[in-house]
């Protein structure tokens, strides 16, 4: 669907950029595009936080440290001082990458490069990047279940009563639907609302909504992240 | 699009995010205001209640954002087009 009256501002939805790999299989350029920009900027800015470690922290390697102790302080809250560490790696990437995706689809103008069907924008607000993040997170759950307790983890489907067995096969699956939906809708919200509001009025007025959509989507990786470390403790408790 | 199908999509997509905004509004004004309080009996622990509060804040926010996914895949993605 498209619509457009002042031209100066358009809303698209549901229009991809699609790189054809073969018949059957297609993908949104679009939304690889941007994911392999913050990828980039995530790995750079890695690297650059290691190139010189020394003692006392200056420059890249204090911010890089402080960024580390933020998400240490997300997986320690979570998951306890003793089982934190294993699981810090991946709730730390997932932390970066969608606060990166979503902080490179608020504060970069993307709109200065034209593509030749839809737009670049956030990746997280395309469900399929969201999902695929909340089904990883389904899996490590599970892999961190059955590495530490074996089969014995299913035991828990029968807690506190084997009568509420069908209600915990379904949070295995409304878990992942929760994750994916919460972070693909918020960050949408947060753009159709810019759109939206940059179509009606183009100049100051969209601007307190923009920083409210900044802060918003910050919220969201954390929020993210979080669950992500409350879930594995769950299946590891 | 067929005409009744459009405007009764319009109207449903209208009334999912409305609907949905009900609840979270409600439950939000409540943990808001507990915490407001709070951190007037102790506000020495007023970073903490600010941390739950929003992570809790942001847990309501999601059930109207499943209202308005509906409404998008209502308005955009119509599967009765």
């Amino acid at each position: 669907m498209y619509i457009n009256t002042l031209s100066l501002a358009e809303v698209e939805v549901g229009k991809h950029f699609y790189w054809y790999l073969s018949d059957e299989l297609t993908v949104h350029g679009q939304v690889l595009i941007v994911s392999w920009f913050v990828l980039l900027l995530v790995i750079s800015f890695s690297i650059l936080g290691t190139q010189k470690i020394e003692q006392i922290p200056q420059g890249w390697q204090n911010f890089m440290e402080f960024v580390v102790e933020f998400i240490e302080d997300i997986a320690k809250n979570q998951l306890g001082p003793t089982y934190y560490k294993p699981w810090l790696p991946f709730i730390g990437t997932l932390f970066l990458f969608i606060f990166g995706c979503n902080w490179a689809g608020a504060l970069i103008p993307w709109k200065l490069i034209t593509l030749p069907e839809g737009e670049l924008a956030a990746p997280t607000n395309d469900i399929n990047t969201t999902v695929a993040l909340s089904l990883l997170v389904s899996l490590t759950y599970f892999y961190a279940g059955l590495q530490k307790k074996g089969l014995g983890y299913f035991k828990r489907y029968l807690e506190p009563t084997p009568v509420l067995l069908p209600i915990n096969i379904l949070e295995d699956f409304t878990k992942p639907l929760s994750l994916s939906f919460r972070l693909f809708g918020n960050i949408l919200a947060d753009e159709l609302t810019v759109s939206v509001l940059t179509m009606l009025v183009p100049l100051i007025i969209p601007l307190p909504i923009m920083v409210l959509g900044v802060f918003a989507s910050s919220i969201q990786a954390l929020i993210f992240s979080t669950l992500a470390a409350a879930y594995i403790a769950e299946a590891i408790e | 699009m067929d005409a009744i199908i459009s405007a009764s999509s319009v109207i449903a997509a209208g009334l999912s995010v409305g609907l949905a905004a009900i609840g979270p509004g409600i439950g939000q004004g409540t943990a808001a205001g507990q915490a407001v309080e709070g951190i007037a009996r102790q506000p020495e622990a007023e970073n903490k209640i600010r941390g739950t509060l929003l992570l809790s804040l942001a847990f309501m926010e999601a059930l109207t954002i499943y209202g308005l996914v509906v409404a998008l895949s209502l308005l955009f993605a119509n599967p009765f087009s």
